[in-house]
């Protein structure tokens, strides 16, 4: 375990040097512990693969002092202490329409498109933290089978609910951006909408699961989503 | 309520921003320059997290529909009523129907200003702050148009005239920024740790409140540009394979994979957000006590700043 200051703000907690679901765990662990203890002087947490940065406000507590009980907190952290996780369940279409390296991944892979809808839909994916853009998940849980290596040229513009690949990890683009991931498909659903009450579906530990869907009930859903009237599967 | 006649390039409803949610990947927005974003608002009697706006390199012009008080601070603007000049950092009262023009910055970037009774736009996630990117907050998630309508909250109007006791701060030509270094300090060689705690970075035009982009030399890795996808502290300093730094602000990507050289400290986040295109920054190394410690004169020069009767109830 390491603590990194960066900033005057802020103290980075690394709990490891890998990504994996244990050490992954333990950083969601030890956030879930900061919370539930209310740490003095702590302002807000942002979990990621392997580390916890710590927001603190420097009148409320001591750095060291602030460290000595992340540290304490950081040796309880353990998959025993976090709740019961959520499972999502999102519509995905499998379109080469709406999933342009649907095919080309397939002929990387060796595989017929089907087997990979089939591979790709069957996984129950772990959301290891949400980031980058709002409501974004770094999502793993992939078979080995179906990794690739990321674009080689990224592409300058991915529509939201974009869902791709790349190395062991899958992701769901929630706003429009740049992206350099295998996009096999897309979801109707919105993972950010910001007029909404609670604009950010997923939230780290999250289980996934995609559905997948043809396009004609993909356009329903998004219809639905549009007018505010769909409600994802979560399953507490 | 004022009604924008001119918006300006880039004119954005701010408070001080949203917290909690940099874990679902929104950031905090609000003011770049806290210090005269808070200044503003205690001239005309507000507290210091009321709604006002952040103007970039241009301000708007507007009328106001009932009579209020508005103070101007942050980069250096002429401002107007009616066409006659009035003072920046300084509370101004208006009467229903006056039209305020606030002009081009001739120093800084970023020119505030605050409504007595604050711009009453919706909260959304507990902020009226603007985050652009995202399309969240202040109005519609937007900079503002010609013919915007922002209410304005009730509030009794501050004593014209009222500045702050310390002077304005002044922008200098080449400011020297505060870091403290990392936190992968440790992936940067000797000698781009030498150029960037030693040579002058520009600042560049494709620079906003996502990040300022800076060119100068190399700040050269020891061993690769990629670590593993971590949260980004406000004042990042991001430096991706070019070796040209990019200072993360208050509308940061909440996580990244390129290493972090050093972090500019908070007190000097607004003093950044002023330097202008073009314009040269120098960084200077702080070790974390002793940004603890300018950050509490920073503090206390911002109470002193505005401290006295600056918002006394009217007469």
């Amino acid at each position: 375990m390491r603590f990194v200051p960066a900033g005057d703000l802020a103290v980075c907690v690394e709990l490891g040097d890998e990504i994996s679901v244990e050490v992954n765990t333990r950083v969601r662990a030890l956030e879930y512990l900061v919370q539930q203890k209310g740490v003095r002087g702590v302002v807000e947490t942002v979990p990621s693969f392997r580390s916890l940065l710590v927001y603190y406000d420097p009148d409320a507590v001591g750095l060291e002092t602030l460290c000595d009980t992340l540290g304490d907190l950081a040796e309880q952290a353990s998959a025993a202490v976090l709740p019961a996780p959520r499972t999502v369940e999102l519509p995905c279409c499998y379109d080469p329409e709406l999933g342009p390296d649907l095919e080309p991944a397939a002929a990387r892979l060796g595989l017929a498109v089907d087997e990979l809808v089939r591979l790709h839909a069957g996984a129950e994916y772990l959301v290891y933290f949400v980031g980058f853009t709002p409501g974004l998940p770094y999502m793993a849980g992939m078979p080995d089978r179906i990794q690739l290596p990321r674009l080689e040229t990224p592409r300058v513009k991915v529509s939201a609910g974009s869902v791709g690949i790349g190395g062991m990890q899958c992701c769901i683009y929630s706003v429009e951006s740049p992206g350099g991931y295998w996009l096999l498909g897309r979801t109707p659903v919105r993972l950010y909408d910001p007029g909404a009450p609670e604009p950010i579906l997923l939230r780290p530990g999250d289980r996934v699961r995609l559905r997948p869907v043809d396009r004609a009930t993909f356009e329903r859903i998004g219809r639905a989503v549009e007018a505010r009237t769909y409600r994802p599967v979560v399953v507490a | 309520m004022i009604r924008i006649l001119e918006p300006g390039p880039q004119t954005t409803v701010q408070d001080l921003g949203r917290t909690g949610h940099l874990r679902s990947g929104i950031p905090p927005s609000g003011p770049m320059d806290v210090h005269a974003f808070v200044v503003a608002n205690r001239l005309v009697g507000n507290p210091d997290g009321a709604a006002g706006l952040e103007c970039t390199l241009m301000g708007p012009r507007f009328t106001v529909e009932t009579p209020c008080a508005i103070a101007v601070t942050g980069a250096e603007v002429d401002v107007t009523v009616n066409d006659a000049a009035v003072p920046a950092w300084a509370t101004v009262r208006l009467a229903a129907g006056d039209r305020v023009r606030v002009g081009a910055a001739r120093a800084g970037v970023r020119a505030y200003v605050a409504v007595s009774g604050g711009l009453d736009v919706p909260l959304t996630l507990g902020s009226r702050a603007t985050y652009l990117r995202g399309r969240m907050g202040g109005l519609d998630g937007r900079a503002l148009r010609r013919d915007d309508v922002l209410p304005v909250g009730a509030a009794p109007l501050p004593v014209a005239g009222a500045r702050p006791r310390l002077d304005v701060p002044t922008f200098e030509p080449e400011p020297v920024i505060r870091v403290v270094l990392g936190p992968q300090a440790d992936r940067f060689t000797p000698a781009g740790i030498a150029a960037l705690l030693g040579e002058a970075y520009e600042m560049l035009p494709q620079s906003d409140r996502m990040g300022a982009r800076l060119r100068g030399p190399r700040i050269a890795h020891a061993a690769g540009h990629d670590i593993i996808s971590d949260g980004i502290a406000l004042g990042s300093i991001q430096v991706p394979g070019d070796g040209q730094p990019i200072v993360l602000l208050v509308d940061r990507q909440s996580t990244g994979g390129y290493t972090k050289v050093a972090t500019v400290c908070s007190f000097d986040i607004g003093r950044i957000g002023q330097v202008r295109p073009g314009q040269r920054v120098r960084f200077q190394a702080v070790e974390v006590a002793e940004a603890h410690a300018l950050r509490r004169q920073w503090q206390a020069s911002l109470a002193a700043a505005v401290g006295g009767p600056v918002a006394a109830p009217p007469a």
